[in-house]
């Protein structure tokens, strides 16, 4: 376990230093990546500044949810790319190479790439954050920014998940299934605002089949003390992120099962 | 002209292959439709005043962007992107033809294809089940086509322009995805335009996105009299030319300094 992370580690500054090579390229890539958060925001702000209020919700507190989301997704998406391409390693036969070696295939596939332009996504999302909780008067407790924490390597683990299930598909389908971009982006979508707001069926779907609500609705009530419309109490608000990471794991048990499926596919 | 109409058919006729991908694209838009809608609904909900949309018109406005959503301008072309990483951009160089005629006809092909593939299907689904309505008049219909026209030939010169971006492969990403960004937010994807606020509509009204999505779908629900079709037209003209133009520029800088990569 020691070894695997200590290998990981390697990958990761490996991938690291190579960016670096181009500097240029990585400050134009992560100033662009933070532009395009930036204006995607404004559509936010703009309805905010129309409606004045979304139900009950004001925009400071869209804000939060806006902030929790992204920085875990841009987590996510950093660390993995790897499982991004892989549907086109299956079809090269490449992932024979990853076989072979005496390591697990998913945390080979983790340490491929560390996109670092994603820096520019987690930035926005952060400043955004910041401002939400100095705009709603949040005194950071050291409580409340443990549950923070959480909550954002819940969400981050979550998606993680939704990646590695999306490449797992393709051990079947050796095709990149862009269905299940539906959710994690429309999941990103969908968690910028209060899940209060939605459809029951809609609702229904985020908490029990795709649990996004639990990594960011529900904990983001917990940290600022807002009574839910939902009926939650702050117990589950508290426990709720670690359903994110329960997910990713059994996501990797599907991985391995996967694995066992595999058959070259000989080119 | 020959050439360039040829390459036009032959690559709708190979983009019209690709039905998996548009399946999986339709699902996307239909759920995005969903999200957005709901949202809508959300904010109408409470809202106080009297809005410059009312939210049936905002439902169609939704429906229509994703129905026609393939239509914009949103990526650049891989083919191109790969042509100029592997170097064999210089075989388009050797090409008896206009370059950049070659490369619009080619953009306009990526366009209208998956346009033609997944809008049919998510204009019945949106009609029939999530509340998109008729054209408000045979009037407002035909004004609606003929800026879809505009539209078309507006976004095939934005979509050239973001592959001639591509060209200079470090600063090129960068800008492109800014360009993207813009056409994705100011068109009137993510928020129906006429919401923003009043100080920014003469900016959205001089900016060339609006043609590409927003005042076309206002005509077909009759937000916009169908008696001034023209300036629409007239506007989206007008953008088309300067980006040709400014496109072209590019494309002669572009290909001047191009350093072939080699092997």
């Amino acid at each position: 376990m020691l070894d695997g992370l200590r290998l990981y580690g390697r990958y990761i500054g490996i991938s690291f230093r190579s960016q670096m090579q181009y500097r240029a390229s990585f400050i134009m890539l992560s100033l662009g990546q933070g532009a395009m958060a930036a204006l995607e925001f404004l559509g936010i702000w703009v309805l905010f500044d129309r409606f004045a209020a979304l139900d009950t919700w004001s925009l400071p507190e869209v804000a939060f949810f806006y902030g929790l989301i992204n920085i875990a997704f841009a987590l996510c998406d950093a660390f993995s790319r790897g499982f991004d391409f892989f549907a086109s390693m299956v079809k090269s036969g490449d992932f024979d190479r990853l076989l072979l070696r005496p390591r697990s295939t998913a945390l080979q596939l983790a340490g491929q790439e560390l996109t670092l332009k994603r820096v520019g996504r987690f930035t926005q999302g952060l400043v955004v954050l910041l401002w939400a909780s100095h705009a709603l008067e949040l005194v950071w407790t050291p409580d409340k920014l443990f549950l923070a924490l959480l909550t954002i390597i819940g969400g981050a683990c979550l998606f993680y998940g939704l990646m590695v299930l999306q490449a797992t598909l393709a051990f079947w389908t050796t095709e990149t299934l862009e269905i299940v971009n539906t959710v994690t982006y429309g999941g990103v979508e969908t968690a910028q605002y209060p899940l209060a707001i939605y459809r029951a069926w809609f609702r229904r779907f985020f908490t029990y089949v795709i649990p996004l609500a639990c990594v960011g609705y529900y904990p983001a009530l917990g940290i600022l003390e807002r009574p839910d419309p939902l009926g939650s109490g702050p117990l589950f608000q508290w426990l709720s992120p670690i359903v994110g990471v329960l997910f990713f794991v059994v996501c990797l048990r599907v991985w391995l099962v996967g694995v066992r499926h595999y058959r070259s596919t000989g080119s | 002209m020959r050439p360039y109409l040829a390459l036009l058919s032959a690559r709708i006729r190979m983009l019209l292959q690709y039905r998996a991908a548009a399946l999986a694209g339709m699902t996307t838009q239909l759920f995005w439709g969903l999200i957005r809608v709901m949202i809508f609904e959300a904010f109408y909900r409470t809202a106080l005043e009297q809005q410059p949309m009312t939210y049936a018109e905002v439902v169609n406005y939704v429906w229509l962007g994703q129905a026609l959503f393939a239509l914009l301008p949103l990526l650049p072309d891989d083919d191109v992107r790969t042509m100029v990483r592997t170097g064999t951009v210089a075989y388009e160089l050797a090409r008896p033809v206009d370059l950049y005629a070659f490369w619009y006809s080619r953009a306009l092909a990526n366009r209208i294809a998956p346009t033609l593939l997944r809008s049919v299907p998510l204009f019945c689904l949106a009609f029939l089940f999530f509340g998109l309505q008729a054209p408000a008049s045979p009037a407002a219909a035909a004004a609606w086509v003929l800026a879809m026209v505009g539209a078309v030939l507006l976004g095939g010169a934005l979509s050239n322009l973001i592959n001639i971006t591509l060209l200079w492969t470090i600063a090129g990403e960068g800008s492109s995805q800014i360009l993207m960004m813009c056409v994705f937010v100011f068109s009137g994807m993510i928020v129906p335009l006429p919401l923003f606020p009043d100080a920014l509509q003469p900016l959205l009204d001089f900016l060339p996105f609006r043609g590409l999505a927003d005042t076309p779908y206002r005509l077909y629900m009759g937000h916009i009299p169908a008696s001034q079709v023209w300036s629409v037209v007239g506007h989206q003209l007008a953008w088309t030319l300067a980006l040709v133009g400014l496109g072209r520029f590019l494309l002669h800088r572009g290909t001047r300094r191009l350093v072939v990569q080699g092997g």
